[in-house]
């Protein structure tokens, strides 16, 4: 497949005002809003095109495969440092679509934060490039950043450049026994202090501690937290990761993201907590849950849910009027007919 | 000397109509109308540019922002939002037929909540007061532009100010988790929040750096980390610049992420060392500082191997600061490379292009060359972690001609990043200065994207009219000719 294959693909459901689904490896098809259009495939469009370990980036076509980059990035002791999940066979456009950070989110930051550059087919099949190669970059608008978490609806990522870091050193888990409210607690108290925390947590009364970095520095905080050092933590970190823990269990789950010290609503059912207190899970239908997330100054989505359910409740917090019709613009701006991953963020575009 | 090219938008404002329409809606000390109080608004760091606006607004409340902002929208004026005027890039610089809206009396930090570990702040306030105020909690506001006792969090995030520590500690992109901002219309909008990855469109990211095109910021919200406990500063001779670029990439290639990794040559180690007397090595051809910073234990363990790292690529002396004190006399001397080069010249321009930091011997010896070709000097300093090189060109304003020689100087370097696979702009923005270099770095479809994306924000073209992406007319007329991928650009346009 080539880049040429997309243009053409896309102008002409552009010239027939024809739909398009966008798909890489299809891993993250059971989120966000209901797929519709004639199937993009762009899995075949994949390669690393560049890859400089001491300039810190690599750049890769939209279908190559996750796994394909982060081994790539292992031989040179280089990672992702926002964990994106693979769930099966995961692709580079795909995690920049979608915008799903890992567990390392907390220390290190998300997607959008490490996206450098993008190559993006827009709604006419005009191939825009934005962003580069280099750590600092603010000629013209953030777009590469911006095509993070967009869901394909404002271009078809053909590639992305994406910051690597290296590995840590070290890394120590620690488990502690403690309940949700001691848990949040303590996640902030420790979070204010110089500690190489990279991970956090919590399910049925066990948090689970991540430190990474230098080997003193990893050595020192354990001594400093006490805690037990977990067994088999790198499984226990990829179930996160790749949401095979049991705590992702079950037809419906939420994903509540919050300030990392508000308390916990008062709803039933909370499966986990991520990212210092800042990501939360629950499951089963829970109709008071986005006004329980506004309230508290953070939004739910319905991050997996039968088509019934995601039909009626939308997958993302729903926007304000203006901020609605601001989406809408920026849409246009990039995809004039709407033709991109129509209603994949919202019904609405 | 005006920036403006002929083809820019043109406004047609009635002053004695707008300075009565500003009158009904802010008390006499919020507005500047005579033109000695206009005047020292003419310009911003960025002192080779300058233009009177129609007036100068000094709101004190949100509402009164709304109330220009509207009023300005229906009257089809231009308006040029302010901080505190720092920037290097003409970004504030006036509009002839504009207002100034200046946000330098929203000076308040709103909020600091230590548990949730976040500052909200009104736009004018400094970025390090913000970090004072966080002491007392053991936190801080990361990113440190070398203006940051006087620049503010509104500019900040309007240029995505960057500063010494960003290859560790990221951009205010990464800093910052949301703004209010009003928008042309009058109308608020809330973006970004306090928990992660807001629905919708990261409007955060489109945002922040956008130099005042979008909107207008009344309110920030930071994030604020734990100060480490200790930091140490490498200091590392090289006899050849080659060399000490090498040394940087075999950093990076040994998986350390220094917490500030800065490079300076021979000609400004020579400017500082008299000023500063940092005690930097004027024999060397470059000196690099490589800070680290985290617990004792880690800190110590970092400077052993950045040592031996620094050893092996070939540094003829390396000093590591023995105490606290020794740090900043260190870091002292890079942070007054602009005063000290100051100094020693009656003028000097401060470039801003990033390059693939395996370029720099490169573009180092093409400045060289440049410096005989315009014959001026240039020193050069260098955030060499991230690739941001900030040739500081002396000049001599008051001679005839040695200005437009600096320009076409530092026209030459910023093209010469873009050639190198880099921007014209790592931090500063382009503003009104880069402006014409712009026709370099993209292409038409991305700039043409560009004004999609601001008439998205702002339908009238209102805001900072003339800033940031050039017209498309002003590409063809500046006539940049470069080709990408054996492309012409804009073949389409007729050549002047």
């Amino acid at each position: 497949m080539t880049l040429d294959d997309i243009v053409l693909a896309v102008r002409s459901a552009h010239d027939s005002a024809a739909p398009l689904r966008i798909r890489g490896a299809g891993s993250k098809d059971f989120y966000g809003g209901l797929l519709a259009g004639d199937l993009l495939d762009v899995s075949g469009y994949r390669g690393i095109t560049a890859y400089e370990p001491t300039e810190l980036y690599i750049t890769a076509r939209c279908g190559t495969p996750l796994s394909e980059i982060e081994a790539t990035l292992a031989e040179k002791g280089q990672m992702l440092a926002f964990e994106p999940p693979h769930f099966s066979g995961a692709t580079a456009g795909g995690c920049v679509a979608a915008g799903l950070s890992g567990p390392r989110r907390q220390q290190a930051g998300a997607v959008r934060d490490f996206v450098l550059g993008v190559k993006l087919v827009d709604g006419t099949g005009q191939v825009l490039n934005f962003g580069g190669q280099v750590m600092k970059n603010v000629a013209g608008y953030d777009v590469s950043r911006l095509i993070a978490g967009s869901f394909g609806t404002l271009g078809v990522i053909a590639e992305v450049t994406l910051k690597v870091l290296p590995r840590p050193v070290a890394e120590q888990t620690l488990v502690f026994s403690m309940d949700r409210g001691e848990a949040l607690k303590k996640l902030n108290q420790w979070g204010g202090q110089p500690l190489p925390i990279s991970a956090s947590f919590w399910h049925q009364g066990q948090l689970w501690l991540r430190l990474s970095g230098a080997g003193a520095a990893v050595e020192a905080a354990c001594r400093k937290l006490g805690g037990d050092p977990a067994v088999n933590a790198k499984n226990h970190w990829n179930s996160i990761r790749e949401q095979t823990h049991p705590a992702f269990a079950g037809d419906i789950l939420w994903r509540l993201a919050l300030p990392s010290t508000a308390p916990c609503p008062g709803l039933d059912d909370l499966r986990a907590i991520e990212w210092g207190g800042a990501l939360r899970w629950y499951a089963g239908e829970q109709s008071a849950i986005r006004g329980a997330a506004a309230r508290l100054g953070g939004h739910a989505v319905l991050y997996r849910a039968p088509e019934s359910l995601r039909c009626l409740e939308g997958a993302f917090a729903p926007l304000s009027p203006a901020l609605l019709a601001l989406h809408r613009r920026l849409k246009k701006a990039f995809d004039p007919k709407g033709i991109l991953n129509p209603g994949r963020l919202y019904a609405e575009f | 000397m005006t920036a403006m090219s002929s083809n820019e938008p043109a406004f047609q404002t009635d002053r004695s109509a707008l300075a009565s329409r500003l009158k009904t809606i802010l008390p006499p000390h919020c507005l500047l109308i005579d033109e000695e109080d206009l005047r020292p608004y003419e310009c911003d760091g960025l002192t080779a540019y300058r233009e009177l606006p129609m007036a100068v607004c000094l709101p004190e409340t949100e509402g009164q922002v709304i109330d220009v902002l509207r009023n300005c929208h229906q009257l089809g004026v231009p308006v040029v939002a302010r901080g505190a005027g720092t920037g290097l890039s003409g970004g504030a610089m006036p509009h002839a037929q504009g207002v100034v809206l200046s946000l330098a009396r929203f000076n308040k930090i709103l909020r600091l909540d230590r548990e949730a570990r976040l500052a909200v702040v009104q736009p004018g306030v400094r970025n390090l007061a913000v970090s004072e105020a966080a002491a007392p909690f053991g936190l801080y506001y990361a990113p440190d532009p070398s203006s940051q006792i006087a620049c503010t969090l509104g500019g900040n995030v309007a240029e995505n100010s960057g500063g010494v520590h960003c290859l560790k500690y990221g951009l205010t992109v990464h800093n910052v988790l949301r703004i209010r901002v009003i928008s042309i219309e009058g109308e608020v909008f809330e973006i970004g929040s306090e928990a992660p990855d807001a629905a919708g469109y990261d409007l955060l990211a489109l945002l922040i750096g956008s130099e005042g095109m979008l909107g207008v910021v009344t309110e920030v919200t930071v994030k604020l980390v734990p100060k480490p406990e200790l930091a140490q500063v490498v200091m590392a001779s090289f006899d050849d610049v080659a060399k000490a670029g090498d040394a940087v990439a075999a950093i990076i290639a040994a998986g350390i992420i220094p917490a500030g990794l800065e490079m300076m040559d021979k000609p400004a180690t020579a400017a500082v060392e008299p000023f500063v007397k940092a005690g930097y090595d004027l024999n060397a051809e470059a000196i690099l500082l490589c800070e680290s910073d985290g617990t004792p234990e880690e800190v110590a363990e970092e400077i052993a191997r950045v040592t031996e790292v620094l050893n092996a690529a070939g540094a003829s002396e390396i000093r590591v600061s023995q105490s606290e004190a020794e740090r900043l006399r260190f870091w002292a001397g890079r942070k007054a490379a602009f005063p000290a080069v100051g100094r020693i010249t009656p003028d000097y321009y401060c470039m801003d292009g990033t390059i693939p930091r395996k370029r720099l011997a490169e573009m180092l010896s093409a400045i060289a060359e440049m410096e005989k070709k315009y014959g001026l000097r240039c020193a050069n300093v260098f955030h060499a972690g991230d690739g941001n090189l900030h040739p500081l060109i002396m000049y001599d304003a008051s001679q005839p001609g040695n200005w437009e020689r600096a320009e076409a100087f530092g026209a030459e370097i910023l093209e010469l990043s873009v050639a190198l696979g880099g921007s014209i702009t790592g931090e500063h923005g382009v503003g009104i200065e880069k402006i014409n270099q712009m026709c370099s770095q993209y292409a038409m479809p991305e700039l043409e994207a560009f004004h999609r994306i601001k008439a998205a924000f702002d339908e009238t073209g209102l805001l900072n009219p003339g800033k940031a992406v050039p017209s498309l007319h002003r590409c063809a007329e500046y006539g940049r000719m470069h080709v990408h991928h054996g492309d012409v650009k804009f073949p389409e346009l007729e050549r002047f």
